[in-house]
């Protein structure tokens, strides 16, 4: 019973994670139909925001909020200086200029901060533990599932409720019959980055709570698993996307729950092979998303 | 003459190296309703785009109201009042027959009203469509599906309507329900500008008509003249 409940527990708050990861990732993925390869970098400029902001006097949440912020201007900027100006010549370019940008920002941190782990404030209870039914507990599991299921339900309100977010997905399908419609392209894309910067942001605040420290390399990871997530899930659609990175939390943690200590360390070949049987059975992922047009 | 609500001078669209429209010259006066004609590929879909804004010209002027929009952005051509209903139909499937309609009035947002009155005469117009507003638009048939569309297209309150083909592959009841719209909507004051393969019908409606052939305007002249003149059949069989 208890170990079913912490079972439970992990997956679900790994869970959440991941899909938030994935959410970020898709989101722009759905409008541009081209992967960002400097999302793991929005949550790199997470973390060592909250590293220049440790010094100071400011409480947590602030600096948090500062973060995320933070988080969101390198997403829009990502737009202006990555995408933009060669969005409409070739999918190959943005690729290219997607990594760039992302080696840009990880050499900048290299050079600026340190190649070494540095560390990043994190409030008392990030390492607290509660007792729930006899289950140990790190109440930052618990943080980072409630932070989940309050994201998702504001994304998906933002996404059904108001005019933006019918139009963000109206794009997503036919970018440009909503343009017809007078739905301007800039505002959906920066809107799109927007987001994707603040999932990042909020993300990479509870991804380094685990660790408690920032490297230039901390996006790829996340990266990994957003993509991951997606392409089991789906690409196109925002639903699979989540589900993606419940399932894929779930390949996880059973793995973590029942391999040996000797097969631990192949956990990741493991998951891989999952992976691929589930795109064998499933090549467009597992909820396939209305059929797109073509990338404006 | 007073000036034209819409005005097309010697537009040229490329498809890469393809030249789709080449050269054609129409226009529109406040409240006309004019039809283009023609095979298919003769280049009618690709003006309308043109004009729109979808496609970017490769050369020529287009004026909408007294404005140049040659080139301009689709989502600022709406704004100054011109609104599509393209070939392709393209309701966006997975959003609700009512979330359809309210991006056809992203533009007057803020006029909340305006849009709620909008919205309940569309229901009205349509009641098949208010018996689905909150389903899938993908749900909806062929004709249902068009007159979303249409519908969604007049929530801009356009003064200038481009309408490609939209008997398109639907039931002959649904036909005759679309032209006898379009004549309403003729009635109302709206330009229309209408590309047609059922040229009977829309010469019946039209003052106007244009017949593209390979990119150019063929022939042009009042709707009663180019039917009379005009073996009708060989517009589609002359390519
Ligand atoms: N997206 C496109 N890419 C390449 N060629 C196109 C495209 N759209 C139309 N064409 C070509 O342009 C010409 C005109 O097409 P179109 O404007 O669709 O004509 P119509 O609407 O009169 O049938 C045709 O030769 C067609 O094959
Ligand atoms: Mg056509």
């Amino acid at each position: 019973m208890g170990f079913g409940l912490q079972f439970v527990i992990d997956v679900l708050s790994l869970g959440g994670a991941y899909a938030l990861m994935a959410l970020g990732l898709v989101i722009v993925y759905g409008i541009l139909k081209l992967v960002n390869f400097a999302y793991g970098e929005l949550i790199m400029v997470a973390g060592y925001t909250m590293f220049l902001l440790g010094g100071s006097a400011l409480p947590w949440l602030v600096m948090a909020a500062v973060a995320v912020a933070m988080s969101m201007l390198a997403g829009v900027l990502t737009d202006y200086v990555a995408f933009r100006p060669v969005r409409a010549k070739s999918v190959t370019a943005v690729l290219i200029t997607s990594f760039a940008f992302s080696t840009l920002l990880q050499n900048l941190a290299l050079l600026f901060i340190s190649p070494r782990p540095r560390p990043v404030a994190l409030p008392e209870i990030f390492s607290e533990t509660v007792t729930i039914a006899g289950v140990v507990t790190p109440v930052r599991n618990l943080i980072t599932l409630a932070a989940s299921v309050l994201l998702l339900g504001l994304f998906a309100l933002l996404m059904r409720k108001t005019v933006l977010g019918i139009a963000m997905r109206a794009a997503a399908t036919h970018f440009i019959m909503a343009r017809m419609l007078g739905v301007p392209a800039n505002l959906i894309i920066t809107s799109a980055f927007a987001i994707s910067g603040f999932l990042a942001g909020v993300v990479g605040l509870l991804w380094i709570g685990r660790i408690g420290t920032v490297t230039p390399g901390i996006g790829l990871e996340p990266l990994l698993i957003a993509f991951i997530a997606t392409v089991i899930g789906g690409m196109r659609s925002m639903s699979g996307a989540v589900l993606g990175g419940f399932l894929f939390a779930l390949i996880d943690t059973t793995l973590n729950y029942t391999l040996s200590q000797d097969l631990l360390k192949f956990r990741d070949a493991f998951t891989f092979t999952l992976v691929i049987l589930i795109l064998l059975w499933r090549p467009e992922g597992l909820i396939k998303g209305p059929a797109t047009g073509q990338r404006t | 003459m007073a000036e034209p609500m819409l005005a097309v001078e010697d537009l040229e669209v490329r498809h890469g190296a393809i030249r789709a429209v080449r050269g054609v010259s129409l226009h529109a006066a406040p409240g006309e309703l004019v039809v283009i004609l023609g095979a298919n590929g003769a280049g009618k879909s690709s003006t309308l785009m043109a004009i729109a804004g979808a496609l970017r010209p490769a050369s020529g002027r287009i004026r909408l109201n007294g404005r140049d929009i040659a080139g301009a952005r689709p989502e600022r051509i709406v704004r100054i009042g011109l609104a599509t209903v393209p070939e392709t139909r393209d309701v966006f499937p997975d959003l609700t027959v009512r979330e359809n309609l309210t991006l056809g009035s992203f533009i007057r947002r803020s006029d909340r009203a305006g849009v709620a009155e909008d919205e309940a005469r569309m229901f009205a117009l349509f009641p098949r469509l208010s018996e689905r507003a909150h389903q899938p638009a993908g749900t909806l048939s062929g004709g249902e599906q068009q007159m979303l569309v249409i519908a969604r297209a007049l929530m801009s309150r356009p003064r200038v309507l481009l309408l490609d083909e939209p008997s398109l592959g639907l039931a002959p009841v649904i036909v005759d329900q679309i032209f006898a719209m379009v004549a309403e909507l003729k009635q109302s004051g709206l330009t229309i500008l209408l590309v047609e393969q059922n040229a009977a019908k829309a010469l019946a409606v039209a003052d106007r008509a244009y017949v593209m052939r390979l990119g150019q305007i063929a022939t042009e002249g009042d709707a009663a003249e180019i039917r009379s003149a005009t073996d009708l059949g060989a517009l589609y069989l002359g390519g």
